[in-house]
């Protein structure tokens, strides 16, 4: 092998260095030194103890506590996706099927709310329905539509709209990116063959946007179970989630290993769902896309 | 009866007219061809007969019913697209099905006109592949399949065979032919290729700005155009200025030095249109124009030539016959019948 062969084969290894050794030092390893955090002990009085011990675990899988915390993550983040499909979807059509100035108008006020911080946007829905004061609430009492204030802070419900609202976006824009790979010409082609306007939606285009949905939902499926600003301002302690847990045990209770083991699971659990259903979308179109 | 009748067909968008007044008759079973360069309104005109343009005015019959009052879904009519438009998620057979499936087609009879369809365009092993993994020719016969399994009443073809290369397009065009032979539906087809327009139609429109500039057999707009766009726009033509003057009572063109009769009437200053593979070299004649041979290029089974002349660069074609032909540089006399000549008004460039 000659000097020049070496050298090439180096070259993306040096390529790839800086932004390599900047992976593994800020990502790689605390993601390693959280998951052997996990295993550490704990107590009031002795604090953290570096020994290797399953304690945490045990009291995860234990404790029913954990199991409803864990339950209502996966519930909310499965209702955020299939909302955002079931709004986001169509309301990516209509933005694409609409003549400018009109489609740039609506495409910044859907993408718009990305501008502005999550923390705004959520404090926006709880003054908008938090208890008596919220906006809303005090107009409809006040009309008389209602006789108690709609529940919605420290509800599940709530913690579920605003989230959808915060990742519609996601959504939007990846439907979106699929309609524009579309032949404008097929829905033409389905329409002179004698299907109605309702059949070529279902027969012609969801299924060529499809990918589109299913990527869209795993990007809101991942954000919304690792969510942790609305859910905070909305839930409270009250109504917590993993990702408000993890930082409840971090800071509050100063119990880190706990709270490591807690965003450790998550973490897996996460990437367990996304890999599998990717793995699903793939196959299922596979055949069709490549 | 006529089959399609297309009456002062207009459409406009804003002040422009994209087609402007246009009037067409279509007998059952007839291939014809709106022929004419990009933005001439061809493609306009079929879209408002598949329905997916709205008229501004004029009216489309359909075997003596207003084809404006059906919606598009309800036309039943076949169109092959220029992209083909195939539904990428259903594979060949799917995609031929379609169409049945929205007719309500039984099951057992729809798979069996789908695979009579797919053997016909000569895809019978390829009825379970998807779209992306068969080749531009391939997807072409589907779309092709797809129009004609549901029996339509007129095929639209929107420049099928643009998007396949030379040699594929020449087989395509005769096998398009024949099965539209074979079938004996109604077809009309959109192009911008003079050569795929007279090889498949029994006539021809030939378009200009939205206007009609001549309906007629191939061979007949071929040789009879009816104006200088017509000449220049199927096949090539060479454009000369010439001056019509009266000599004992007949119409004289005078070309250069040369001089013809003519056959038509004129006067005052035209435009004369001439064939390349009408003009034949000749070393004196009264008819005749001098120039010098700039260019000589052996194609094979024929000459072609750039002669200077007095009235600018003439193209002629000459068989090749196995005899001397004049060498670059050589002085020439380019003559051609009187017949030959195309006469139009003075200031009508025919060229594109």
């Amino acid at each position: 092998m000659t000097a020049v062969a070496v050298s090439r084969g180096w070259t993306p290894w040096l390529l790839a260095g800086p932004a390599l050794l900047l992976f593994v030092g800020i990502v790689l390893v605390p993601l390693a030194m959280t998951v052997l955090l996990s295993f550490h002990d704990w107590g009031q009085y002795k604090g953290i103890e570096p020994v290797l011990i399953l304690k945490n675990w045990r009291e995860i899988i234990d404790d029913s506590y954990f199991h409803e915390m864990f339950a209502r993550t996966l519930r909310i983040s499965v209702l955020v996706t299939l909302i955002a499909a079931l709004l986001g979807a169509p309301e990516a059509y209509i933005l694409n099927r609409m003549k400018n100035p009109w489609k740039g108008i609506f495409l910044l006020v859907i993408l718009g709310p990305l501008l502005i911080s999550v923390v705004a946007r959520t404090l926006g829905w709880a003054l908008l329905f938090g208890g008596e004061t919220g906006v809303v609430n005090k107009a409809l009492l006040e009309l008389g539509v209602i006789e108690a204030p709609l529940p919605f802070m420290f509800t599940e419900t709530g913690i579920v709209v605003a989230l959808s609202h915060v990742l519609m976006p996601f959504m939007v824009l990846s439907v979106w990116a699929a309609l524009q790979r579309l032949d404008p010409q097929v829905e033409n082609a389905a329409t002179a063959l004698g299907a109605s306007h309702f059949t070529v939606l279902r027969r012609i285009v969801l299924p060529q946007v499809m990918p589109g949905v299913l990527s869209g939902g795993i990007i809101v499926f991942a954000l919304a179970a690792s969510a942790f600003a609305t859910p905070a301002i909305i839930g409270g302690r009250r109504l917590k989630v993993a990702a408000t847990l993890a930082y409840d045990e971090f800071l509050n209770t100063l119990n880190w290993p706990l709270g490591a083991a807690v965003a450790v699971l998550l973490l897996v659990a996460l990437i367990v769902i996304i890999v599998g259903c990717n793995r699903l979308v793939e196959r299922r179109y596979a055949q069709v896309f490549q | 009866m006529s089959f399609l009748v297309l009456e002062g067909l207009t459409k406009r968008f804003g002040d422009q007219a994209a087609v402007d007044s246009l009037d067409l008759v279509v007998e059952q079973g007839e291939f014809v061809s709106l022929l004419g360069p990009s933005g001439c309104g061809k493609t306009t005109t079929l879209q408002m007969i598949a329905g997916f343009v709205e008229p501004t005015s004029g009216s489309i019959l359909l075997d003596g019913r207003d084809l404006l009052a059906i919606k598009p879904s309800q036309r039943g009519l076949g169109i092959v697209f220029q992209s083909y438009a195939l539904f990428p998620h259903m594979t060949a057979a799917e995609n031929v099905a379609f169409g049945l499936e929205m007719q309500g087609v039984p099951r057992a009879e729809r798979s069996q006109r789908v695979s009579e369809t797919l053997a016909l365009v000569g895809l019978a092993a390829l009825a379970d592949r998807y779209p992306r993994r068969m080749s531009g020719g391939q997807q072409q016969r589907v779309a092709l399949a797809r129009a004609l399994v549901i029996r339509p009443r007129i095929l639209l073809l929107d420049e099928p065979l643009s998007n396949l290369d030379a040699k594929l397009r020449e087989e395509m065009q005769i096998e398009l032919r024949q099965i539209q032979r074979t079938v004996g539906t109604t077809t009309i087809l959109v192009t911008h290729d003079q050569a795929e327009a007279m090889a498949l139609s029994d006539r021809i429109v030939v378009m200009n700005k939205g206007r009609v500039e001549q309906i007629g057999r191939p061979h007949e707009a071929y040789e009879k155009p009816a104006s200088a766009f017509v000449a220049g726009f199927l096949g090539k033509t060479n454009v000369l200025p010439a001056a019509v003057e009266q000599r004992n009572g007949a119409a004289v063109a005078s070309i250069g030095d040369g001089s013809w009769p003519l056959p038509a009437e004129a006067s005052g200053r035209v435009t004369v249109s001439v064939r390349p593979e009408k003009i034949a070299f000749i070393d004196q004649a009264d008819c005749s124009l001098a120039g010098t041979v700039r260019t000589r290029i052996f194609q094979g089974n024929h000459w072609l030539y750039q002669i200077d002349t007095a009235c600018g660069l003439v193209t002629v074609i000459r068989q090749n016959a196995g005899e001397m032909m004049p060498a670059e540089g050589a002085a020439v006399r380019l003559t051609w019948r009187p017949q030959d000549m195309t006469v139009s008004p003075a200031g009508q460039d025919g060229r594109i």
